[in-house]
C-alpha cells in the first residue's frame, strides 16, 4: 500500500512540473527560445496568489480558523493567472521582441538575465524571507487508512492541472489562435506570408504559458505552503528538464515528461538513497536523450540548409 | 527574416549543455538562497566560504603591543546593521549590560571598562576589517564577537596572530575555536544539540524507535544527526529510518511516506524553520501523528507561521529560555527589561551577557593586563554561574553547559526542561 501512496505523491508533484513544462515547450515551439525566466513567472504566480488572498481577506479568514471559499479561490487563481499573462507578454515585448533578429544566443542570455532580474528583484520587493501561503483549498482528508491517505488538496492539484491541460489542448487544436500558433511553430516566415500576425501569436503564446505557470505556482504553494523569491529556480529547472525529456516543442511530451520526472523523483526519495534524488532524475534525462535525442515524443527534424 | 532552422544544431547542444551546467552550479548555490539571515547565523549556517579572506587579512598582522591605559578597553564587532541586524543588536545589549554592571562595582583591576563597538554590517570581509581596526587603532585588550560562525571564522585568525583573546558568544560551528588557543566561545557546539535531543526523547518521552530526516546540504544538520544517532544507539534505542532532503526542497512527501511505514515513536528533523514548517504540514496531511524534534535552527516565528497547527507539541533544543524559573534568569530578565524598554532578552542577548561577564571575570582572575594570562584565565573558567547555565571551558576552548528543551505551544516555544552535558 505504501507504493500506492507514493504514486499519489508522484502524480501530484508530476502534474505541477507538467504545468510549468508546458510553458517552456510552447515558447520553444514558436520561437525556438528556452525562456529561462519561466520558472520565475511561476514564482510571481505564487506571490500573485499570496497578495490576492491578502487583499480579498481570505488569508485573514483562514488564519482565524475559517475555511477557504471556492469562489474566492477561483478569483485568486484568475487574478494571478491574468497578472502573470500580462507579465509574460511584457517580458516578450520588452526583452525578446527587440532581439527577434539577433542571434539565438543573445536571446538565450537575455532570458538568463531576466530570470536573475526577477529572482533578485523579487528578493528586494518581497524580502528573501519565506512567507506562509494560505490554505486556499481546505485540508480535508478524503481517505484515511493507516497506510494510505488521500487529501482534497492532492485531488485538487491533479484535477486542476488536468483541466488546464485539456483547456490548453482545446485552445491549440480547436481555435483559430491555436491554429495560428501551430502554423508559426511549423514555419514562422511562411505563416507570416499567409497573413498571420506572428507578433500577436507569439505574445499570446507567452501569455498562455505564463498563466499556466501561475496556476502551477498557486497549486504548488497550497500543496507545500511556503513561498519565497527563489522558489522558481529549482522548479523551473526541473520543469525544463521535463520538457526536454518529453521532447521540447511537443505539448503531450511536456505532460509526459513532467509526470515521469515527478514519479522518478518520488520513487528515489522513497528509498534510503534520497540524497541522490536529483542526480538520478538527471541521469534519467541523460539516458533518455542518448537513446532518443529529440526526447520521448519529440520529432527529429532534418536541418534545412 | 532569418532562417528559423539554421542554428538549430548548435542551439540544441547549447540548450542542453547550459541548463545541465546550471543544474550543477545551482547544486552549490541553492543552500545560501532561501534561508539567508535570521536563525541561520546562530546555528552556523553560513559557515562555509571562509577560505581566502581570513588568511589574507591575517597574513600581515603583527603581535599586538603590551596593553597600557587608564581604563580597560574591550573591542566588540558585530552586525549592528544588515540582514542579521537583530543578532548584532541583541548581542551588543547583552555585552553592554554586563560591562555596565561591572562598572557600577568599580570595574575590573580598579579601572573602568570601556567597550569600542565596530559594525561589520553582517559581512564576512568587514568582520576581518573591524577586528583589525579594533586591534591596531583602538588597541583593545580583548575582543568579543561575532554571532555568525562565518564572520567569527574570518576574524579569529587575526586575533590569534595578534595574540588578543577573543570570545565568540554564539558561533556554534566547531571550526571557530580550532583556529587557535586565543579563541573561545560561550555556547555549546552543534553536535551537542543532537546528543541533548536524543537523551531527552529517550528519558522524558520514553521513545525507543526514532526516524531521522536530515538536510544533507547543511553541515549543521548533518552534525546534529550524527550525534543524535550515536547517542540514540548508545542508549539502546533503534533508528528505524534515515531519510534526507536538501535545503530549498519543497516536497517531502516521498521521504515522509517511507518514514510513516516504519512507524517510529519520534522523528528527528534538525533542519531550518522553513523546511521544518513545510515538513510538518506535509507529515500531518499524510496522517503522521508522531512528534518531531529539532535544534536551534527551528527558533524563528516563521516556524509557527508556516507550520501553524502542524508544529504544535513539537520539541527543539535551544541555548536558553526566557521562561526558565531559575532565579538567575529571572533576575537577568528583570534588569534587561528595565534597561531596554521592556524587551524580553532573546538567546543571543543572554549568551552575550554571559560572554561579557566571563571575559571580565577572566581579566580579574588574571590580575593584570597581560593578554597571555587573560587567555589562560579564560581557558580555566570552571562552572561560571551564567544565566544560560553553569559554564566551563573545555580543552578545545568550547563551553560545556546545559541546553534547554522547548515545546511549541501556539505561537510560542515553551520551556520544558534543561539537559545537562
Amino acid at each position: 500500500m505504501e507504493i500506492l501512496q507514493q504514486i499519489v505523491n508522484g502524480l501530484a508533484q508530476g502534474s505541477i512540473y507538467a504545468l510549468i513544462a508546458l510553458g517552456y515547450t510552447m515558447v520553444y515551439g514558436v520561437l525556438r527560445l528556452i525562456n529561462f525566466a519561466h520558472g520565475d513567472i511561476y514564482m510571481l504566480g505564487a506571490f500573485g496568489g499570496f497578495f490576492a488572498a491578502n487583499w480579498l481577506g481570505v488569508t485573514r479568514r483562514i488564519n482565524e480558523g475559517g475555511s477557504a471559499n471556492l469562489v474566492y479561490t477561483a478569483l485568486i487563481f484568475l487574478f494571478s493567472m491574468l497578472a502573470c499573462a500580462v507579465a509574460g507578454m511584457l517580458m516578450e515585448r520588452l526583452a525578446y521582441r527587440p532581439l527577434r533578429q539577433a542571434p539565438r544566443l543573445t536571446a538565450l542570455i537575455t532570458a538568463i538575465g531576466i530570470s536573475m532580474l526577477l529572482e533578485y528583484g523579487g528578493q528586494a520587493v518581497f524580502t528573501p524571507d519565506p512567507q506562509s501561503f494560505p490554505a486556499l483549498i481546505p485540508g480535508t482528508t478524503l481517505i484515511d487508512t493507516p497506510t494510505f491517505t488521500l487529501t482534497l488538496v492532492q485531488v485538487a492539484v491533479v484535477t486542476v492541472a488536468l483541466a488546464l491541460m485539456l483547456l490548453l489542448q482545446f485552445i491549440v487544436f480547436k481555435t483559430p489562435m491555436g491554429r495560428a500558433m501551430r502554423a508559426v511553430s511549423l514555419d514562422r516566415a511562411a505563416a507570416s506570408l499567409m497573413g498571420i500576425n506572428t507578433d500577436v501569436v507569439i505574445a499570446f503564446t507567452f501569455a498562455l504559458g505564463s498563466a499556466l505557470a501561475a496556476a502551477a505556482g498557486i497549486l504548488n504553494s497550497v500543496y507545500q505552503p511556503s513561498i519565497d523569491p527563489l522558489m522558481g529556480v529549482m522548479a523551473g529547472l526541473k520543469a525544463f528538464v521535463a520538457a526536454v525529456l518529453g521532447g521540447i516543442g511537443s505539448i503531450p511530451g511536456a505532460v509526459l515528461g513532467g509526470l515521469l520526472l515527478g514519479f522518478a523523483e518520488t520513487l528515489v526519495s522513497a528509498t534510503q538513497y534520497s540524497q541522490y534524488r536529483d542526480a538520478i532524475a538527471f541521469a534519467v534525462l541523460i539516458g533518455v536523450l542518448l537513446l532518443r535525442p529529440a526526447g520521448l515524443l519529440g520529432r527529429v527534424t532534418a536541418e534545412k540548409v | 527574416m532569418p532562417h528559423p532552422q539554421r542554428a538549430k544544431g548548435l542551439f540544441w547542444r547549447l540548450g542542453i549543455a547550459l541548463p545541465l551546467l546550471a543544474v550543477a552550479l545551482s547544486g552549490c548555490k541553492q543552500p545560501s538562497g532561501t534561508t539567508s539571515g535570521t536563525a541561520g547565523g546562530t546555528t552556523g549556517a553560513g559557515t562555509t566560504g571562509t577560505g581566502g579572506t581570513d588568511t589574507a587579512a591575517a597574513a600581515n598582522v603583527d603581535k599586538a603591543a603590551p596593553y597600557q591605559g587608564d581604563e580597560i578597553v574591550l573591542g566588540e564587532y558585530g552586525s549592528l546593521t544588515g540582514s542579521t541586524a537583530t543578532f548584532g543588536q541583541s548581542t551588543h545589549n547583552g555585552i553592554m549590560m554586563a560591562v555596565d554592571e561591572a562598572n557600577t562595582k568599580d570595574g575590573v583591576l580598579g579601572k573602568k571598562i570601556r567597550v569600542v563597538t565596530v559594525d561589520d554590517a553582517g559581512k564576512t570581509e568587514q568582520a576581518a576589517t573591524a577586528v583589525l581596526k579594533l586591534i591596531n587603532q583602538n588597541k583593545v585588550l580583548a575582543v568579543l564577537g561575532e554571532v555568525a560562525s562565518s564572520r567569527s571564522l574570518a576574524a579569529a585568525p587575526i586575533c590569534q596572530k595578534a595574540g588578543v583573546p577573543m570570545i565568540s558568544p554564539t558561533s556554534t560551528n566547531p571550526k571557530v575555536t580550532q583556529v587557535g588557543d586565543y579563541i573561545f566561545r560561550t555556547c555549546f557546539i552543534d553536535p551537542f544539540q543532537g546528543t541533548v535531543m536524543a537523551r531527552f526523547a529517550r528519558q522524558n518521552l520514553k521513545a525507543t524507535k526514532a526516524a531521522v530526516l536530515t538536510d544533507v546540504a547543511n553541515d549543521y544538520s548533518k552534525g546534529l544527526t550524527e550525534f543524535f544517532i550515536e547517542e540514540w544507539k548508545r542508549s539502546g534505542g533503534e533508528i528505524v529510518a534515515e531519510a534526507s532532503y536538501s535545503e530549498g526542497d519543497k516536497d517531502f512527501r516521498a521521504q515522509l511516506t517511507r518514514i510513516k511505514g516504519t512507524n517510529p515513536d519520534v522523528i528527528y528533523v534538525p533542519g531550518y524553520y522553513t523546511e521544518v514548517g513545510n515538513i510538518a504540514v506535509q507529515a500531518r496531511s499524510l496522517g503522521i501523528k508522531q512528534v518531531m524534534m529539532g535544534g536551534d535552527g527551528w527558533d524563528s516565528p516563521k516556524l509557527f507561521e508556516i507550520g501553524k497547527q502542524a508544529v504544535q507539541g513539537f520539541y527543539f533544543s535551544n541555548h536558553y529560555s526566557p521562561q526558565s524559573k531559575d532565579p538567575r534568569v529571572v533576575a537577568f530578565i528583570a534588569s534587561y527589561k528595565k534597561r531596554y524598554n521592556n524587551q524580553t532578552p532573546d538567546a543571543l542577548a543572554a549568551v552575550a551577557y554571559d560572554a561579557g561577564r566571563i571575559m571580565i571575570d577572566a581579566i580579574k582572575r588574571a590580575g593584570n593586563t597581560d593578554r597571555e594570562k587573560i587567555r589562560d584565565a579564560i581557558a580555566t573558567t570552571k562552572s561560571f554561574p551564567g544565566v544560560t547555565g553553569n559554564i566551563s571551558i573545555d580543552q578545545e576552548r568550547n563551553a560545556v553547559k546545559p541546553a534547554v528543551v522547548l515545546q511549541v505551544k501556539g505561537n510560542e516555544a515553551v520551556y520544558v526542561s534543561t539537559v545537562n552535558p
